[in-house]
């Protein structure tokens, strides 16, 4: 009898998560998602590193770039903190996109309804609106979810396409400029009600808006009685339902501050950048939210930086275009991304060991 | 039958988990015709060493020899062609299939076509040939828990299973069922099956096995046979050193009335009946003890009681004050404290830290909260505290609780419950798969809050346990209380009988 | 007049209905098995594009619907993977998939854009059933695509409820310590069905690039697949009741086409809500109805299986 041992590869649980992994996974997934991509570009018959070179250059070349990296990365914070609090406590709201577009409606309303206001008022009325728009778009779900148990991950996704439509009505409808060549959008606001820019760039006041959101929503979750519960369901519904906390009410007003800030994204990008409602104000931002909030791991503070890598994955999305990719690149890189992402999160719970396996017979 | 040759033998088995080393080289043996109890305290490494023989744990040393010949199990199905078939504690059953698609699960044949009339005959005629009445065609879920063990073993040798292994059978059955169990254990041995029957029970040993292999600790202390040994030897193989005399039961004075339920009715998660109109007090420093097979009402009461579960009809009082149908925050207010089945999950919450478990219930009063923030300095102080009167072992206080031992766990779960000084314990299998020591100390615990003034609600599966820590027994059946013995007069049989539903039989009173 | 209506609005039903059966379908195997997938819409997406372009290259709109199984099924695998091995979040994983899926559709059908089909699948009358008085003219003067999803229905029915693997099948979704104790193949079967659940989503996007359309457009799914899972709660994971519940879908769809084509006063934008409004309400029934009976579905859907978990 032929003996030999064997070595093989496997899957041992790591008893702690290590501190130092938890940073690298991301690193990781990302590096591995444009070595993905580059090899997807070289078979279809493109220059992996022309493209990459001519995308960094859209992000981070010149000034312009840089300063566009950070304007798409607002609205990409203010979803990402939204989403990301939802998913905390388990709550799978995919619904950011429409939420957005909900409180892009809300604010243009309020902007297209009093002209006259003073901008102080007009601003503030129209962040209030923001907010409310998309977090009642937002408790939409929430509610057949908390008191049924509907799921949430399919209903706040079809709502997405509900106010999009809606949306589209309006710009294509009663509210459409009727100077505007036929073009689906609104008659551009009144200058009371364009937020505030800085550094002569398109860098707006939301900026300010979702940093402060993000500090807000970290102290929330690690020092308050209202995040420690959020936690404690996230984790395990029945030891928050053991211990006391209601767990209804906590989905409620989760979906209702996660709506509200996808609204405020909504409110920035109209008062910020387009100055008026128009047909596709959100390049899928709800949607690039989710893998913003996987990829930080739900931490707020993480939801800032991310969101600015995918701020420059979206401007250099645009600069490849020119040279003939399509804009679906970088949706299909988004992807890539959050799939290494999962791929390796595996080793933040188990690592590789090799082992030696008892004796055992050869054939 | 001594003459036997083993039918299967283990030697030098390794296995380790992460942390733990769960089989040091063992090495054990079985003969065909023969009961072999394998004994050993939880944790001793019983079920990981059966989990090898079945093929769903893989050792990392040892070999596995069945009827002389060396074999390697990859996976459950190696071992059941290899004729080894195990009767698992959580039966391995699918509930919303019927008993006869059960019984064919995994197996070759038939190969596409499901004749299940013709399956359901053959099914009916195995159970019979051994005396195991179960109707095919049923389903699951349907069956009660010692119905289901029937058809668990029905399986087993439908599947021509020589070697036939029980994990723990007889912690879900009435004295009786037990008795009619090892009936059909011996049958089983008659026809030339190798029986193992693991245990931690040293009177079952006694009665039904013919050897005895003792673990302790991950390695084997040795094999006995039955007739040349006694418990007492038998318990310090098992434990290591003398086991001390439980703790005694005091008879404090007895207080006003703590809880108070009034014909309660309550619905299972599956909406059907669960609880149908119980009534029981339970006063200051009593501990009412609650006996029956799992799954006949004990879940739902607990959970009735704490305010987890609806009530449909009837009335709960906590020191008289009517709480019918009150949040679970309501009623922990009002003093009831809970030690759930379910201790990592329910109980606490495995990834978040020993810090943020103990505050579990505090969270929302002074000095934890401060307004609406968490003061993380006053829990910091009181883990310490807690972490040091009640002896948790932890590393760390932001240590993740699911990396506590079992015994940690409960101790630490005991330790938030108990401080509250509630007014009423209510604990649901508190000492399961704890070891003797941890077992001895959460005992202890429940006894000094019973001293205190406590009123007690405990739940478990153990009678013994019952006997031994309650003033009064209640035993359940399908969802009402069969009767309330004081357990100074409640008899084993006595007891067994009301379990098994048999309520004008035994209490004509 | 009223009549022919109705007949054109009931057959473009089922018309409507089949793209979402054929998702629906795939998922029910995938779920029955444990393993929910929410990435339909991405697999549907890429079934449409890659299967319109092979029907491109060759002109053959049934290699078309294979290249279309292939690639659906090959990015289901992307999933198993994920979830089977490596014990990923069931929920992200599926919808990293379908961003992957629209980003990678957009990316390889942007050169097909605004080419028709050169063969695209016809509607054949079937001789003697299609002359039946009004179901012939909406059941059986479809295409052959609607007709096989007619025998894929009952024969998937009589292989989940009559059959040695459909029984190894619901075992595995309901409870996989106690089939994989069996020595059924908790993760090859998995596998299997995770991989024919994205074959028949990529099928079920080709019927939208190659029969119903016909034509390649970006995100043309327009949320075909998130229906297709809602369907699949309200089907109760069975493919008959998937039948009639895609039928009532589409029906919906066509109904909204229909009174646009009449010229109808509502706005297009409020009848193309319909679909989404009316699959938001039929999930909160579904669920209503399924708590009522106790009916959630496969017992182990959306956990991993580790079989040392201890």
């Amino acid at each position: 009898m032929n003996k030999q041992s064997q070595l093989t590869l496997t899957l041992e649980k790591r008893l702690a998560p290590s501190r130092w992994i938890s940073f690298l996974v991301p690193t990781i997934s990302v590096a591995m998602a444009l070595l993905f991509g580059a090899i997807f570009l070289l078979m279809t018959g493109h220059d992996p590193l022309k493209v990459y070179e001519i995308m960094a250059e859209g992000a981070f070349g010149s000034k312009y770039g840089l300063s566009e990296t950070v304007v798409k990365s607002i609205p990409l914070m203010l979803t990402g903190l939204g989403v990301s609090i939802a998913f905390k406590m388990l709550l799978w709201n995919i619904g950011a996109e429409g939420q957005l577009y909900m409180g892009a409606f809300a604010a243009s309303w309020v902007a297209l309804s009093f002209p006259d206001a003073s901008p102080g008022f007009l601003l503030s009325a129209m962040f209030l609106a923001g907010f409310l728009g998309g977090a009642l778009w937002g408790l939409l779900p929430a509610l057949p979810r908390a008191f049924l148990g509907v799921n949430e991950v399919i209903t706040s996704l079809m709502l997405n396409y509900v106010a999009i439509l809606w949306v589209d009505y309006l710009v294509y409808g009663p509210w459409k400029d009727p100077k505007g060549f036929n073009f689906p959008l609104t008659a551009p606001f009144t200058p009371s009600a364009d937020l505030p820019t800085f550094f002569g760039t398109r860098i707006h006041l939301g900026l300010v808006v979702a940093l402060a959101a993000a500090a807000i929503l970290n102290v929330v979750l690690w020092r308050t009685r209202w995040g420690y519960e959020i936690r404690v369901i996230g984790e395990s519904p029945a030891a928050a339902r053991y211990a006391g906390m209601n767990i209804a009410r906590n989905i409620l007003l989760v979906m209702f501050l996660s709506g509200g800030l996808a609204g405020l994204a909504g409110m920035t990008e109209v008062a910020g950048i387009t100055h008026r409602l128009q047909h596709g104000i959100s390049p899928g931002y709800g949607y690039s939210a989710i893998i913003i909030a996987w990829l930080s791991k739900l931490s707020p503070g993480a939801v800032v930086l991310v969101s600015f890598l995918l701020g420059a994955l979206l401007v250099g999305g645009y600069s490849i275009q020119s040279s003939g990719l399509p804009a679906a690149t970088v949706s299909m890189l988004q992807g890539a991304i959050l799939f290494f992402v999962l791929g390796s999160e595996i080793l933040t719970k188990y690592r590789l060991v090799l082992v030696r396996r008892g004796e055992r017979r050869a054939n | 039958m001594k003459d036997e040759p083993n039918l299967v033998e283990m030697r030098d088995i390794t296995k380790g988990f992460p942390g733990v080393l769960a089989n040091d080289r063992v090495s054990f043996a079985a003969r065909a015709g023969e009961i072999h109890a394998l004994l050993g305290e939880n944790g001793a490494g019983k079920s990981t060493l059966m989990s090898i023989l079945t093929g769903l744990y893989r050792p990392d040393e040892g070999e596995i020899i069945v009827a002389g010949r060396r074999i390697e199990l990859h996976s459950p199905r190696d071992a059941i062609r290899n004729g080894i078939g195990m009767v698992y504690q959580h039966f391995r059953l699918i509930p919303p299939f019927s008993v006869a698609e059960n019984v064919i699960l995994g197996l070759d044949a038939p190969r596409f076509l499901l004749n299940m009339p013709e399956i359901e005959k053959k099914v009916a005629a195995l159970s019979e040939s051994y005396g195991l009445r179960v109707d095919p065609k049923v389903k699951v879920w349907q069956l009660s828990v010692g119905e289901q063990q029937r058809v668990e073993i029905v399986k087993m040798l439908y599947r021509g299973a020589r070697i036939l292994i029980l994990d723990e059978p007889t912690a879900v059955l009435t004295p009786q069922e037990t008795r009619e169990l090892f009936l059909t254990l011996r049958r089983m041995a008659g026809n030339g099956h190798a029986v193992i029957f693991i245990t931690h029970k040293l009177h079952e040993v006694m009665e039904v096995a013919d050897r005895i292999t003792v673990l302790r600790g991950g390695r084997s202390v040795g094999t006995v046979e039955k007739k040349d040994t006694n418990p007492a030897s038998l318990a310090r193989m098992m434990v290591g050193r003398e086991i001390p005399p439980a703790p005694s039961r005091s008879e404090g004075p007895r207080g006003e009335k703590i809880l108070e339920l009034q014909a309660v009715q309550a619905m299972s998660d599956k909406g059907l009946p669960a609880l149908r109109g119980v009534s029981l007090t339970i006063r200051a420093g009593e501990l009412l003890g609650i006996a029956g097979v799992s799954g006949n009402g004990q879940k739902e009461l607990a959970e009735v009681v704490t305010g987890l579960r609806p009530v449909q009809a009837g009335r709960l009082y906590i020191k008289g004050k009517d709480l019918t149908n009150r949040s679970p925050k309501e009623i922990i207010e009002a003093g009831v404290s809970h030690v759930p089945e379910d201790r990592l999950g329910t109980g606490l919450i495995p990834n978040l830290g020993v810090l943020e478990n103990v505050i579990l219930k505090e969270y929302r009063r002074p000095p934890i909260s401060r307004g609406p923030l968490l003061d993380r300095r006053a829990a910091r102080e009181r883990s310490e505290d807690l972490v040091r009167d009640f002896q948790v072992k932890v590393a760390y206080l932001d240590l993740p609780v699911k990396l506590l031992s079992g015994g940690n766990l409960q101790r630490l779960l005991l330790a938030r419950e108990i401080s509250a000084a509630p007014s009423l314990i209510v604990a649901v299998y508190p000492v399961r798969g704890l070891d003797i020591g941890a077992t001895e100390t959460v005992h202890n615990l429940l006894l000094q809050q019973k001293a205190r003034g406590a009123a007690i609600l405990l739940i478990s599966e153990d009678l013994e346990e019952i006997l031994h820590l309650s003033d009064r027994v209640a035993v359940m059946y399908e969802g009402e209380i069969q009767g309330v013995l004081p357990s100074s007069e409640a008899r084993l049989e006595e007891i067994g009988l009301l379990m098994a539903g048999m309520k004008k039989e035994a209490t004509t009173a | 007049m009223d009549q022919m209506l109705l007949i054109s609005i009931l057959a473009a039903a089922v018309t409507s209905g089949t793209p979402i059966l054929y998702a629906a379908l795939g998922e029910i195997l995938a779920e029955r098995s444990g393993v929910l997938n929410l990435g339909l819409e991405g697999m549907m997406l890429v079934g449409a594009v890659s299967g319109f372009m092979a029907a491109v290259k060759t002109s053959n709109p049934w290699l078309g619907l294979m290249v279309a199984a292939l690639a659906g099924g090959v990015l289901a695998l992307i999933h198993a993977f994920l979830t089977i091995n490596l014990r990923a979040n069931q929920v992200v994983s599926g919808l990293a998939l379908t961003i992957f899926g629209t980003g990678l559709s957009g990316f390889l059908g942007k050169p097909l854009i605004g080419i028709p089909a050169p063969q695209t699948f016809k509607p054949v009358t079937i001789p003697l059933l299609g002359k039946i008085p009004l179901l012939g003219p909406i059941l059986f003067q479809q295409d052959y695509l609607v007709y096989l999803s007619y025998l894929l229905v009952p024969i998937l029915w009589f292989y989940l409820y009559r059959t040695r693997p459909g029984l190894h099948l619901r075992a595995v979704g309901e409870n996989p310590a106690a089939a994989d104790a069996m020595g059924v193949g908790v993760f090859s079967l998995r596998y299997l069905y995770v991989a024919v659940g994205g074959m028949l989503a990529g099928i079920g996007g080709a019927y939208l690039s190659l029969a119903y359309a016909p034509t390649w457009l970006e995100n043309m799914t327009a949320g075909r697949g998130w229906i297709a899972i809602a369907l699949v709660i309200f089907s109760m994971w069975d493919p008959v009741r998937a039948l009639l519940g895609s039928y009532l879908f589409g029906g919906v769809d066509a109904l909204g086409f229909r009174i646009q084509a009449v010229g109808a006063m509502i706005p297009s934008f409020f009848l193309n809500m319909l679909p989404y409004i009316f699959t938001i309400l039929v999930l909160i029934l579904a669920t209503r109805e399924g708590s009522r009976r106790g009916a959630a579905g496969p017992g182990a859907l959306g956990l991993p299986y580790d079989r040392e978990e201890r």
